[in-house]
């Protein structure tokens, strides 16, 4: 990869690391701003006491704890609904989700790409008003301008132009009158080029309504802006089957594929879900989107077998570690490493046979040496399984020696297994095959492994801080015993 | 009559409005924009007669608290107020129920069900609804659908395209935006720009100078000049305020909103969000209030604070880099211990008397500088605590920091935004790469995300490398983005914003105003869409005379949303003495990159994740 961009990246952080190209210049910032920070704390605190007795801030904008100036729109709607709630209402409104992504999109989309096709230029607007004419009171609150029409309100045989703008003005007008195909049209694109979405998505109702769906998509597709109007239409009213129609009629058969695929989100049902998996592997994926969809499927299909037996299992009452560590979450539609996760602390010893094996979950779904690793380990960890933790690192080499090795930092080996409560004996062994001397040093101070950071200071014949870490182990401790021979063996040549 | 009106007008936004004047401080007074929007309020509450209970769609309660308070409803005798949600309405004695919402299909079943349940034997109360920011057909004929739309006496829209949130700030909150516009193509958000900036001419004079990047900012330009051509006829009498607009495609700039915010007001966004100019806070650090009350009762609610610039201290720090609040914050805190102290010295009546009068105005600066303080405690505890875990990334390939990140189960939205990083940086990512952060993905958070990375590609923000060159390295050469020595305390660049990086965004904005971008024609054109200037003729008369040294005002329009720290740059040109030039920034939205990857998202993360 481009060395380049590792360099920017140090630059270019994202949340939850505000690391910089060195943490230790970033540490000494941090300490400097601390000392800041304090200042600035004890002073408030200062000051606070200070004022204590004339705290009454009458003058202070009144302001509820939650942060609304008392008074403001989202406070009044709190206010006002509470004191009219009855008895047997519950005390709150609940909030309305909002958290969809499309939040604000606003209704039928309008669009205007048609304006600048050349497209003949459409609309009298020469009779608008202007509403600015009182210039005393536009300083503090100007109109705004608005077309105001003044138009006959009697007649009924609109042409194209004089519906489209009546749309526009949201008066009543019929379409029926529009009855060729011609005429259709003519009216369709005179509200593509009033470029107001409203009225595009009108006349497209209407147009749905009137016409075979084959005539209207073959029109729709010389049309591009009443056509994207049209999807944005068939997909705020869930019409998923014409949808699809009208993909496959315009030859986008992946955008098909992947928009009937979506819909499995809002099925529940384990069972329908998976069948209806099953029925997307015939769909015209990409050759890629399509393993990955064929590994959703296997995948829940797999999860739902567990699930039954280990239901079972877990009810009668047999196998121990359902009784030691009960489940607390279906493993229905967890993604893939949870479900492994799970495998390794419910069925770690499992042969490769089962559905549940974690080898047979890491050979079926080609599941990365590292993931499978770390997963493992989490899971092994919690158990507090350390012989199992173990052989996970053992290797033996042709000479027969075992040694440890792993496809991870030992530095990440030992966060894991110090998240996990790990106890000192288990995580010392792995703070000593940290490579970095000194990040080995501070782990092992981090971690209280005295013997690590006793043997260290002894191999820098560092007689001071041997000294100083002496204050810090237990008090007549073997600890303390080891570093008081140290101390005393006239063998070690002391640097200080 | 007339002059009547004005004094009504003048007392109301004396006495009411303390709130806004934050508004009219700035270069150009958006205070007008406020007015105008209150003035067509006001007239659309008066048109139903008679008392009434206004039904929120709550969305729309932040954006409305910009615009109004309750005083202003409860003048027009709005005396209730409800959220919107199924059911039957709850009684309220009152003649006109009006409905404030977004045009949204599932709002509309909402109102139905709302009305349908309606005791009509004992009930003669009038419905109403008023859409923000447009009506729509599709929401009518759901209403008609639903046998309710003769239930309605009036259907009005209220047209809120640009809000203002800061003396310098319009954002028109619309957060699909560049959902709309990169993924499905559909330029809705743009003809509402385009309206909302018809608007804004009309109250601030029409603007002389165009200039724009990007093919959504091409769009935006036709359809304004083809709007002013309908127009043509009523000329605009209003001498211009701003001497240019510059309009910026997202897709101009899509590293920018990957990479963290370093600014107080950017960290603030990133680690809790800022909504509608309010941010909540874990309650803890601000719970000592009295020292009386003892630790009882913790309040467990979260802490909300407003955030802008009518609060002084906010004002001064928004914009620092996040390492240089501490001294900042330090430094007021002596200034406030002093002015307390002053008391000491107060001996004369007239001396305490001042004291007194003082005291206000330092119990506001005490306790904002306690909230501050807070905050950026708060924030550095969050920053520092992933500081002891971090590793030196120099060492290791960005390659094997992701996959390790993947490995930890980070936020999904942080890979995301690592990878898109890295593809963004490299004009795409190897196949082999592309392919494997995939799997990984998927195989961690979940096979769904099929839709999800499908959208990224779609975007432009993630793609296989093809055969083409990487033109990024020149640019970032030709633009100066990356400043290897960037002063977070003293800045004298904008690339302090993120520590180092300069937002290409902003870059540009700033070469425009000087030398030009003749001087960068190579590097636009390996930029996505098209530059662009356009001249707007001005009525005779309205052309300004400069005042020799007076400083030209600049709007710059993000199209596609914009993060507080290119916010934070442009601000710090505009205070650099030769610039010479003053920004207005508008938007359609307020982004970081969490909350845009979000909306590219086709599954949201659960909060569990």
């Amino acid at each position: 990869l481009d060395q380049k961009w590792t360099s920017w990246c140090s630059v270019l952080q994202l949340p939850a690391n505000f690391a910089q190209p060195e943490a230790s210049s970033v540490k000494e910032k941090g300490t400097k701003k601390q000392v800041k920070l304090k200042e600035s704390r004890q002073a408030v605190n200062n000051i606070r006491r200070l004022v204590e007795e004339d705290d009454d801030e009458d003058d202070v904008e009144r302001v509820s704890w939650s942060g609304e100036p008392v008074g403001s729109i989202s406070w009044s709607v709190k206010e006002t609904a509470a004191s009219s709630q009855r008895a047997d209402r519950e005390p709150a409104f609940p909030k309305i989700s909002t958290d969809t992504p499309s939040i604000s999109r606003s209704q039928s989309g309008y669009s205007l790409s048609s304006l600048f096709k050349g497209k003949p230029k459409v609309g009298n607007f020469q009779t608008f008003s202007d509403a600015l004419t009182d210039s005393s009171v536009r300083l503090y609150a100007p109109e705004l301008r608005k077309p105001k029409s003044e138009y006959k309100d009697y007649v009924s045989d609109w042409s194209p132009e004089e519906t489209v703008q009546r749309l526009q003005q949201g008066k009543a007008v019929s379409l029926e009158r529009f009855r060729t195909l011609q005429d259709k049209l003519l009216l369709l694109d005179h509200a593509i080029a009033a470029h107001d979405g409203n009225v595009i998505t009108a006349v497209l109702i209407y147009l749905k309504r009137t016409l075979c769906k084959e005539v209207l998509f073959r029109e729709l597709e010389s049309r591009q802006t009443a056509l994207r109007h049209f999807i944005h239409y068939l997909s705020e009213t869930q019409n998923q089957r014409l949808l699809l129609e009208l993909h496959r009629a315009l030859g986008r058969a992946e955008d098909a594929a992947l928009l009937q695929y979506k819909e499995h989100l809002s099925i529940t049902d384990e069972n329908k879900r998976r069948d209806f998996l099953k029925n997307c592997l015939s769909l015209p994926f990409s050759a890629e989107d399509l393993a990955h969809v064929q590994d959703h499927y296997t995948l829940l299909e797999r999860q739902i077998i567990i699930e039954v037996t280990d239901r079972q299992a877990e009810r009668g009452g047999k196998v121990e570690i359902f009784q030691k560590f009960p489940r607390k979450a279906l493993i229905l539609n967890m993604p893939l490493i949870t479900t492994l996760y799970y495998c390794c602390f419910y069925h770690y010893a499992e042969s490769e046979g089962t559905f549940s094996s974690p080898l047979n979950i890491r050979q079926t779904f080609k599941i990365s040496e590292k993931q499978y690793f770390v997963t493992a380990l989490a899971a092994r960890a919690k158990l507090k399984a350390w012989l199992d933790v173990d052989a996970l690192f053992a290797s033996r080499n042709w000479l027969g020696f075992t040694r440890k090795k792993s496809p991870l930092s030992f530095q990440r080996v030992v966060d894991i297994l110090q998240k996990n409560s790990a106890p000192t004996h288990v995580l010392q062994d792995y703070v000593a095959l940290v490579d970095d001397g000194e990040l080995r040093l501070t782990l092992a101070q981090k971690h209280k492994c005295h013997d690590i950071v006793i043997s260290t200071y002894r191999d820098m014949k560092d007689r001071q801080l041997l000294l100083g870490y002496r204050g810090k182990v237990v008090r007549g401790s073997a600890e303390e015993r080891k570093i008081d021979d140290l101390l005393s063996n006239p063998q070690i040549r002391w640097k200080n | 009559m007339m002059r009547l009106r004005r004094s009504h007008l003048i007392c109301c936004a004396a006495s009411k409005e303390k709130m806004a004047a934050h508004l009219s401080y700035g270069r150009v007074n958006l205070n007008i924009l406020r007015e105008a929007a209150r003035k067509e309020l006001r007239e659309f509450l008066d048109k139903c007669a008679g008392s009434k209970a206004i039904v929120w769609d709550e969305y729309l309660t932040g954006p409305f608290g910009l615009i109004a308070q309750y005083s202003l409803l409860k003048e027009h005798e709005v005396e209730k107020m409800f959220t919107l949600k199924n059911g039957r309405l709850p009684p309220a004695d009152v003649k006109n129920i009006i409905f404030f919402v977004r045009p949204r299909l599932e709002l509309m079943d909402i109102i139905a069900d709302n009305i349908t349940s309606e005791d009509r034997h004992h009930s003669s109360r009038d419905f109403h609804i008023l859409f923000v920011p447009r009506r729509s057909m599709l929401c009518e004929q759901r209403l008609k659908e639903q046998g309710v739309l003769a239930s309605f006496i009036n259907i009005d829209e209220y047209i809120l395209d640009l809000i203002p949130y800061d003396g310098d700030l319009l954002s028109m909150e619309y957060e699909s935006a560049f959902r709309e516009c990169y993924l499905e193509n559909d330029q809705t958000s743009l003809y509402h720009t385009a309206k909302g900036l018809m608007t804004l001419q009309a109250l601030y004079g029409t603007i002389p100078q165009i200039y724009g990047k990007g093919e959504c900012a091409r769009l935006v330009a036709n359809m304004m000049l083809r709007m002013k051509r309908e127009f043509a006829g009523s000329q605009n009498q209003i001498l211009p305020v701003f001497d240019t607009l510059l309009l910026l495609d997202r897709n101009v700039d899509l590293l920018t909103p990957l990479a963290t915010q370093l600014t107080y007001e950017g960290l603030i966004d990133e680690i809790y969000g800022i909504s509608n100019g309010y941010v909540k806070l874990p309650p803890e650090k601000f719970a000592q209030k009295k020292q009386g009350e003892g630790s009882k009762d913790l309040p467990t609610e979260p802490k909300k604070l407003q955030l802008n610039s009518a609060e002084e201290l906010y004002a001064e720090i928004r914009d620092k880099n996040f390492n240089a609040v501490g001294a900042a914050l330090s430094k007021k805190a002596k200034i406030i211990s002093a002015a307390f102290e002053e008391r000491h010295n107060a001996k004369t009546v007239g001396e305490i008397k001042q004291f007194v009068s003082q005291l206000p105005h330092m119990q506001a600066a005490r306790s904002s500088l306690a909230n501050h303080t807070s905050i950026a405690e708060l924030i550095k505890d969050i920053t520092s605590a992933y500081i002891i875990q971090c590793f030196p990334i120099k060492s290791h390939y960005v390659n094997t920091y992701i996959e390790d990140c993947i490995a930890q189960k980070d936020p999904l939205i942080k890979i995301l935004r690592l990878v898109c990083m890295q593809s963004v940086c490299n004009n795409g990512l190897k196949h082999k790469v592309m392919d494997y952060y995939k799997r990984e993905i998927l195989q961690t958070y979940g096979y769904e995300h099929i839709l999800t990375l499908n959208n990224l590609e779609k975007a432009g923000l993630l793609k296989p490398q093809t055969g083409s060159r990487n033109n990024y390295p020149t640019i970032r050469k030709t633009l100066k983005l990356w400043m290897e020595d960037a002063n977070e305390q003293n800045p004298n660049d904008i690339s302090y914003v993120y520590s180092g990086y300069s937002p290409l965004s902003i870059r540009l904005t700033q070469i425009l105003a000087r030398p030009g971008w003749r001087s960068i024609e190579e590097v636009l054109k390996m930029l996505p869409g098209p530059h662009f200037e356009e001249r707007q003729q001005l009525p005779s008369g309205l052309h300004k005379k400069r005042q020799q040294g007076e400083n030209r005002t600049t709007l710059v329009f993000f199209l596609g949303g914009v993060t507080y720290a290119e916010i934070a740059a442009l601000r710090f040109l505009s205070q650099v003495e030769d610039s010479g030039m003053e920004y207005v920034i508008a938007t359609t939205k307020l982004i970081n990159g969490t909350t845009w990857i979000k909306s590219l998202m086709d599954r949201p993360e659960s909060p569990t994740q």
